[in-house]
């Protein structure tokens, strides 16, 4: 897992909610789901897809507590380092 | 397809064969009868496999999906029909005839149902339905623990259902009645008075339900529960 970085997490996060249907030009970290109008089904994909690529499993509490596409990086990264 | 070697799985296996998909035959503890089903599904140029799990073992659902997938691919349509009764007066029912029915009746299809879904959803497609009963929406004595298993999954379709829709997953049930099977056997003569029908459901008849909620034509049909019973809850 050492060899995730902050940059590729982002990336993957970023494309993955525009994937999912956000628009391109609401995507930023700071940009909240729910002005990105991201809900609870896509978080849950969005968590498929970060388990896939990093073999890091969210649980539904964690990600009930996110805000920002910053958070979601943050605890990715976060995770990815245990 | 689970509980599929019995009357109404092995008719709906066979079915579901026949609209060209490859059907795992899931079997509890009658392999015989489960191989029989395989055999005849292969015979009419389908592709099926038997696969037994205990469903009342809490970890036997994800693996029996992960089998599943390793045999044939990607489950693209679940069927939890595994059932089975421990039939009493609530006042006699014990905490293990109670947990053992709700255990293999409602946990078991939640546990498969939220293995399958991931996929589903990654995939955008997805058919899962729910086989309940007409016990869920009438009376009947000394089913207490079927009664509350059966009705739980009319609850648990019904709000998946609302989850998923947009993700091209539906979530439906059916409710069958009273059906030739080994669940009735000896008990059907005395109730058909009652069915305005006046006859028992063929296995069939339920699996031509199950087959088109499983189609991609019952594509905007999500959280409902067809009844199937001849008119008796009408």
């Amino acid at each position: 897992m050492s060899t995730v970085t902050r940059e590729d997490v982002e990336a993957l996060v970023l494309s993955s909610l525009e994937e999912l249907g956000a628009e391109a030009d609401a995507l930023s970290p700071t940009a909240t789901f729910e002005d990105l109008d991201v809900d609870s089904l896509d978080l849950a994909e969005l968590s498929q897809i970060v388990e896939e690529k990093y073999a890091v499993k969210l649980q539904g509490e964690d990600v009930a507590k996110l805000r920002t596409v910053e958070d979601a990086v943050n605890l990715i990264v976060e995770r990815a380092a245990q | 397809m689970t509980g599929a070697s019995g009357a109404i799985g092995s008719a709906t296996a066979r079915a579901l064969a026949a609209d060209g998909w490859p059907v795992v035959v899931h079997y509890g503890g009658n392999v015989e009868k489960a191989g029989a089903v395989v055999a005849s599904i292969e015979e009419a140029g389908g592709r099926a496999v038997a696969i037994g799990a205990d469903l009342a073992d809490p970890s036997a659902p994800e693996q029996l999906l992960a089998d599943a997938v390793a045999a044939l691919g990607p489950v693209r349509v679940l069927v939890n029909n595994a059932g089975i009764t421990r039939d009493n007066l609530a006042l006699q029912i014990s905490d293990e005839d109670w947990q053992t029915v709700i255990d293999v009746d409602l946990s078991a299809a939640f546990r498969l149902l939220r293995a399958a879904l991931s996929p589903m959803i990654r995939g955008r497609y997805g058919r899962i339905v729910n086989v309940s009963s007409i016990i869920a929406l009438k009376n009947n004595p000394g089913q207490a623990n079927y009664a509350a298993a059966k009705a739980g999954l009319l609850g648990l379709t019904r709000s998946v259902a609302s989850e998923v829709a947009r993700r091209n997953v539906t979530v439906n049930a059916v409710a069958p009645g009273f059906i030739e099977s080994e669940m009735t056997d000896g008990l059907l003569e005395d109730l058909v008075g009652h069915i305005p029908a006046r006859r028992a459901g063929q296995p069939e008849e339920v699996a031509a339900a199950i087959r088109f909620l499983a189609s991609p034509e019952a594509s905007y049909v999500t959280g409902s529960t067809l009844v199937v019973d001849g008119g008796l809850g009408a």
